[in-house]
Formats: structure tokens, sequence, C-alpha cells
């Protein structure tokens, strides 16, 4: 039987072959990481390795840290292992971590979706023999619209709350969503605002040739008339502050996944729930993990028991992974800050 | 169904009650008579009546799907919802449909009378010719579960602004039995001589908690009454016969067979208000007494014996048939007393006692007696009030007592439903036995999204084992519990249940080795039981 190529510590997913861990939560030597949300990219560790379009938010988040870069597709050795990054359609720079030893090949996924943005690099699909996935919305109520369903119900909102003399204030996650939405935004329709914290994502992201529409960002003296109808990016957690208080007549929404069941949508603070997510839906997961042909899955990130039980009723070799991922199921996402 | 949906879809994107009544009020001007009768209806809780079981539709919601039932069912837990859980669960639409409400309710009344084979091919056609937000309205018209945050009185007021009709003579006209099959739009709403209704109860006035005594002026204003913990109830004798009417506009008449003699030991043309309660011929028995009779439909004749019921009335709303309501409340009572008097010494009626106080000094000191009297706390009523419509501030308060409290560690937890699926919300609590912890309750609410959003997250890192859903967690977290009542119950393992159990605080101030004890548990028991 071949051996395991990555085992589970209590710092995280290690590989023995090449002595190194794969988003690891407790600090370690040589960590490589899959994307710059909080419960993947944390601190600490003394040398990273990562994508290149990933590398700028990381030093932007996490400060001055030992990083070293590579390209999706390029082969590195690590000790006896052989490592490769490939896009996982998350968020710009997030990628699947491929890790071959002696023939055998297992595919850590990171957060991913199928469906290409228009600006993260798309989902590419990878043969191997062990797959690990999240699953964030692995239950079958999870279905995603096609994403320019969703950016026309957005700018119909803003369209209309502009005509009702209404600013839109539009929460989320400062890292991938906010970047996501400004990108399916119509600025024809008027000037869009951003808080400090998306704005200063979006200044790390353009420095790296992404593209993303003209922003005002919200400094104190922002004259806030002079903006009628705006539409205001900002995390999350500005709803119902004080901070959206000074804009005036409001109208909020908010963009994620979880906004797909009625009754997380009643209890957030928002008039509008857009669902939008970064991460996979059902047939999207499903459709993900047929394609690698693995003939053994680990699942990781929220409703892992539920996915993985169906996933053996489908003659699937499927477990459970305990992991500390997942600040990202819900009511977590908007303290621990990270997206869904 | 298109316009009801996108109505449903208003009505849920906001949580302005001025842009639900808008939407509400556009929707009684623009939708055909049989639609608007059957939204009254809905939002009026005359739901059609369920044609299909909840077993059948989740058998067929699972096969349409193409998963199998456990998925299924373990997605509906997390929903918390089946009429959603089925509407998010099938695959898209082959077709759409420009037929209307009364169109679809008409189809779905239609299945009673059909066979199970017929029933699942009409319902898998139906689901395949609706879009997402109509296949959750016409499964909530199946399943009979209609919520969408719409009280009767935003929706009376919405129709009072469609037909600039008067909001209170709505709200009349809406109350007691009728049914879209026995009346039609015009007859309920515009009809002028509306046949009056024998049986129809008048709305409820409502109190609110008491914030400020002080703002309340004199207490030689106001009347003090105790507050009972019974059931809510109108009592109406027109016509020689008897009506009983819950709060909840249910019609409870035949579930106390001891009020029956009221038909005729009351004046014709007489409306009570009042509480019910179990009587022991001097006080109220416990709640619980009485919670075993409104279980029943038909009253075994030991029960009825244990627990016999009488009305302590509080308030006359009609006498000699005519409508009392805008008549001071001073008169109103004097008048009651004086009816009250006059009936027979066994009639299972009482005037609900007032409470004599010289100032509000007085009225704390008789608070402090509620527990005793086996009420849970005063109502103060203004002397000069009219009897109002719903729930109206300033003249109705109640002035609760304080609840009991105990500090207990939590055990168990279990994810909520529905707005809280994400959430670990349902916990259970012990207190020490000795070494032991034993648990007392469970307690479902009294934290903030945000102190759940972080148990939540302390759950998941703190789970010893998985039973199902639940799980058993480390004892480390302690909590105050407060609750309204305690007694002694055999089908727990610590011999109590408690009364309206809800989390006070999260005392994270205080390790589990201070939480208290069963035998403080039992004191209060022997106390207050
Ligand atoms: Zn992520
Ligand atoms: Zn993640």
């Amino acid at each position: 039987m071949a051996q395991a190529v990555l085992t589970m510590t209590d710092r995280g997913l290690y590989c023995a072959a090449g002595d190194f861990f794969i988003d690891p939560w407790r600090p370690v030597d040589r960590a490589l990481i899959t994307h710059g949300h909080a419960d993947h990219a944390r601190p600490g560790h003394r040398h990273y390795l990562c994508t290149d379009g990933c590398m700028p938010v990381m030093r932007h988040r996490l400060g001055d840290i030992v990083c070293e870069t590579v390209r999706y597709g390029e082969m590195r050795r690590i000790g006896d292992a052989e490592v490769s990054f490939h896009p996982a359609g998350h968020v710009p720079g997030s990628a699947q971590i491929r890790v071959a030893v002696g023939g055998e090949i297992w595919v850590v996924s990171g957060d991913y979706k199928v469906e290409d943005d228009g600006l993260s690099e798309a989902f590419e699909p990878l043969r191997c023999h062990t797959f690990i996935s999240e699953c964030t919305f692995g239950l079958p109520v999870f279905h995603w619209q096609r994403q320019a369903v969703v950016a026309d119900q957005i700018n119909r909102w803003w369209a209309r709350n502009m005509a009702e003399g209404r600013v839109s204030l539009l929460a989320a996650y400062s890292l991938g969503k906010a970047q996501r939405l400004l990108h399916l935004l119509d600025p024809a329709i008027g000037p869009i605002l951003t808080h400090a914290a998306v704005e200063n994502t979006n200044a790390v992201l353009r420095a790296q040739g992404v593209p993303l529409p003209d922003t005002i960002r919200i400094t104190p003296d922002l004259d806030r008339k002079a903006h009628p109808g705006a539409l205001i990016v900002a995390p999350p957690a500005v709803l119902g502050s004080p901070w959206a208080r000074r804009f005036g007549a409001l109208s909020t929404g908010y963009a994620s996944g979880w906004m797909q069941m009625r009754g997380v949508r009643r209890r957030r603070a928002a008039d509008r729930g857009f669902v939008i997510s970064d991460h996979a839906d059902w047939d999207g997961l499903l459709g993900a993990i047929k394609a690698t042909g693995a003939e053994k899955l680990y699942l990781t990130h929220g409703y892992t028991d539920i996915f993985t039980r169906y996933l053996r009723d489908q003659g699937h070799d499927a477990h459970v992974l305990a992991t500390e991922y997942g600040g990202e199921d819900g009511a977590e996402a908007e303290e621990t800050g990270d997206a869904a | 169904m298109k316009r009801f949906a996108a109505l449903f879809t208003v009505i849920d994107q906001t949580t302005r009650t001025s842009e639900k009544v808008a939407a509400l009020a556009d929707y009684f001007s623009s939708a055909p008579d049989p639609d608007k009768l059957w939204t009254i209806a809905i939002f009026s809780g005359r739901r059609p009546k369920r044609a299909v079981t909840t077993t059948r539709l989740r058998d067929w919601a699972a096969e349409a799907a193409g998963i199998p039932l456990w998925l299924f069912e373990e997605s509906y837990a997390v929903v918390g919802d089946l009429a959603e859980t089925i509407a998010l669960v099938l695959p898209p639409a082959q077709s759409a449909s420009d037929d209307d409400l009364s169109h679809w309710i008409n189809l779905l009344r239609g299945l009673i009378d059909s066979d199970d084979e017929a029933r699942r091919v009409a319902v898998l056609a139906a689901w395949d010719r609706l879009d997402t937000t109509e296949r959750l309205v016409f499964n909530k018209l199946l399943t009979g579960g209609f919520r969408m945050g719409v009280s009767q009185k935003l929706m009376t007021r919405a129709l009072a602004q469609a037909t600039g009709r008067d909001e209170a003579e709505l709200a009349h006209r809406l109350m007691g039995e009728w049914s879209p099959d026995t009346t039609s739009f015009t007859a309920l709403i515009e009809a002028e001589n509306a046949a009056a209704d024998l049986s129809r109860p008048y709305p409820f006035c409502l109190a609110y908690g008491v914030e400020d005594l002080a703002a309340l002026g004199p207490a030689a204003d106001w009347l003090a009454e105790w507050k009972w913990d019974g059931i809510r109830a109108q009592v109406i004798v027109r016509g020689g016969a008897l009506h009983v009417w819950s709060r909840g506009e249910e019609l409870m008449t035949d579930r106390f067979p001891e009020l029956a003699r009221l038909a005729t030991d009351l004046p014709d043309g007489t409306v009570l208000d009042g509480e019910l309660v179990a009587w022991d011929g001097a006080a109220p028995l416990p709640f619980a007494a009485l919670q075993k009779r409104i279980t029943r439909k038909v009253v075994p004749k030991k029960l009825l014996a244990e627990a016999p019921v009488i009305l302590l009335a509080y308030d006359l709303l009609e006498a000699g048939g005519a409508d009392l309501r805008a008549t001071p409340l001073s008169e109103r009572r004097a008048l009651l007393d004086r009816i009250l008097a006059a009936v027979p010494q066994d009639a299972p009626v009482q005037a609900s006692p007032l409470i004599l106080a010289l100032d509000w000094e007085d009225l704390g000191a008789a608070r402090g007696k509620a527990r005793q009297m086996k009420a849970e706390g005063l109502m103060i009523k203004r002397l000069s009030s009219p009897y109002h419509v719903g729930r109206k501030r300033g003249d109705w308060w109640k002035w609760k007592l304080d609840p009991l409290t105990i500090d207990a560690v939590m055990i168990y937890a279990q994810a909520g439903h529905g707005r809280r699926a994400n959430l670990f919300t349902d916990f259970t609590f012990a207190v020490w036995q000795g070494n032991e912890l034993v648990p007392f309750t469970k307690a479902y609410s009294g934290l903030t999204d945000a102190e759940f959003g972080q148990i939540t997250q302390w759950v998941r890192r703190n789970t010893l084992q998985r039973f199902g859903p639940v799980r058993q967690v480390t004892p480390h977290h302690v909590f105050e519990i407060a609750f309204e009542g305690i007694q002694e119950s055999p089908r727990h393992k610590s011999g109590i249940a408690l009364r309206f159990p809800r989390m006070l605080r999260w005392r994270q101030d205080k390790t589990v080795d201070q939480a208290d004890t069963l035998d403080h548990l039992k004191a209060l028991l022997a106390q207050y039981g």
C-alpha cells in the first residue's frame, strides 16, 4: 500500500518526505500556503511558500515575512516531494497544492470555486490519488446562480436605491469577495466608495495588475453629501455601526453564499441578501471531486460529516479531516474575517 | 402565483414596516378578489387544509432532487424550514406558469380527495412549473406553515389603506369564524350590513411590559390586578350560545365543557375578557395542570375533576348586546362586577380581584406577594382608558415578577434551526450533585447573536462526544438561567421541570465549581413549586 504523502498533526497537514506543512495553524519552519485568508495564512512561520499572485496580500496581512514564490504549474522539489501550485479560482492568487512522492499524488484544494469569476485564475481540475477538499457548502440546498445574474440583481438594487435617494452599502469580506463585487458593479450607475479595509486590499491587487474599477476611498474628511446615490463596499462589521449611520438614508446588502438560506438572511442586519460565494456549491463540489479521479477523499470546512457520508454512499473512500480551518462557516466568518 | 411571490419577496427583503405595508396595500389594490380573500385568510391564520402529509412531501422532494432521503433530512435540519428545504433542493423548473394564487390553492385543495399517486403526480408537476420563490410559497401552502413577518395587524393596516376603510372596523370584520369558502371579498370587507356573526370576538387589547413607573403619574389614576398564569380568553354569550376564544383566535369552546353553563349563567349579549385557569376552589393550580387540558380536544372525566377550569374575568366588552369598548375602564369594571354578582355562586366565572393600593410603593409590596398568589406579577391599567385594539403603548402595562435564577454549567450543545442554522444555540444545563453534574433544563434563548457565534466556535473545539446532532462539551461555561416557575417532574432525571427557562447572562466571571447545586434547586422547588 502506498505511503501517506500527508499526515495530520496538531500543527496541521504535514508532508514527511519534504518536511513541510500546508496551511498550518501553529508556527512551523516551512509552510506552504494555499491563499491569503486568515484561517489558511497564519502568522509566525519561519519560511513561507506561495504563488507570486498570493504573495503581495500575504505581505500586506502578515508584514515582513520570509516568503518565497512560485508560478502556477511550476514544479519544485522539496526533499523527496515534488510540489506544484495550481489555480483554485477562490480569490486572485489562490492555489490548490499538488504533492507527489514516489508516484503517489495528493492534492490539497484549499478553498475553491469552479465558476470563472473573471478576476481569479480559473479553477484547474487535477488528477490525483488522494484529494483533500473543502466542503463549506456541501449540502444539496446550495446552488449558485451564474454570477452575471447576481451582478444584475446588485446593479438593479443600486440603481433603485439611487432613484429613491438612498446610498447603497454592500457588505463583503475585504479580500476576494469585495474585489469580485467591484468587478461586477456597473460604474455607469454612479460613484463607488470603499471602506479603508477594502481599499487597502484593492491597492495591493491593483499593483499586481488585477483590473478593478475606479473607487473613492472613504476618509474622515470625505464630504459624504458630495456623492449622492453612491455604492459603498465595506466589510460586514460596519453593518449597523455608527460609521455606516453617518451616510444618512441607507439600503444595506450582504453578499455571501449563506444568503441562500432565508433564516440566515434574516439574521443579518442587512436589507438585502445576495447569494454569491467564492466557494463551490453542491454541484461544483461533486463535479470537482469526480474530475480528480481520486481513490481517497478527505473533507474539511463546513458540513464535513454529512458530505462525507454522502460520498461514502456513492462508493467513495471518504473521510472527515478535523482541521482548524473554517473560520469560514457562517457566523464565524464575520468575526475571524474569512470569506464565504 | 407570480404576483403573490413578488409580494412575498418584497416583504421578505425588507425590515421596514412601512415598505411591507406599502407592498401589501399595492397588492390589495391590484390582485383579483379571490386572491385578495385568500391572502387575507393566510395572514389571519386561516390556511387551506393540509392535503398531503409532510412525510410524503419529503419522499417526493428527495426523489425529484435525486438525493437519498437521509440527506434531505440532514438538509432540512440545517435549513429548519421544510417548505424552503424542498424549494432549494429541487432541480430547476422545466416551464413557467401564469396561474394566480387561487388556482394553486384550489389545486392543492383538490388533492384532499385524490389518491396518493395522483397527489404525487400533481405536486411534482407543480414544482416543475414554479421558480424557487413560487415553490417556496406553494410549499408553505402545502405544509400549512405560513409565517412571513406580517402580523394580522400589519395586513389589516394595508387593507385599510387599499380600501379606504377604518382599520379598527376591518380588524373586527376579520375576527371570528369565516373562511374563503363561506364568504367573498365583497361580503367580508365591503358589504355594508355584513351579517353580524354571533360568534365574532373583539380584537384583544394587549399590554406592554412596564418601563418607568414614575412616568405613569399618580397611582390613583390606575387599577391593578394579578397577572394570572393561564390562558387569555374572550367569553361570548350571544343568541343563547357560548363561544370561548383564545388570544390566538382559536375557538376553544369544546375544550372546556365545564364552561358550557355560562350560556345561561350570564345574561345574553355579554362578552367578557379574562384568564382561564385551573382552579382548586380557592386559588389557581400550577400552569402544568392547565397544560394537560390544552392538548386534549376531548377531556377525560378524571382530568375534568382534577383540574376544573374557571374564568377570572377582568373586563367587559359587551353588555346587553352593546359594544362597550369606548367606555372608560372604571365604568366597564363596575358593570362587570354588577353582572358577576348576579351569577350563581357555583358558576365557573369570578371577577379577578382588584388590588387596592394607596401608592406605587404599596403596589410594589403587593407585587412581592404575586408568587404566593400563584400569579406572575401585576397588571396595571389606566382607569379612564378605552379597550384598545391590539397592542398599544400607554394604558395597559404588565409588571412581572423578577424571574428566579440559578447558575448552571453547559454540558450539551445542539445547532439551532432557521435563523440560527449555523450556530450552536440549544444548550443543556446541569447543576452539581456531589461530584456529578446533573442535567436539569434546556435553554435556547437569551444570548446575542455575537455571543452565540463565540460559543459556537468554542463548542467546535471542545466537543467530547457526538450523539447525532448533539455534542457533549467540556464542562467549562457557566450561565445564569432565569425561569418563571419550578415544578416537580418525575420524567426528568433531576426530578424538576422549569417554566420558561432562558439564559439571562453568560457568567464568564464564574468557574464550573461556582455553579449551583441540585440541593439549591430543590430548595427553590420547596419554596415556589
Ligand atoms: Zn478562503
Ligand atoms: Zn478556508
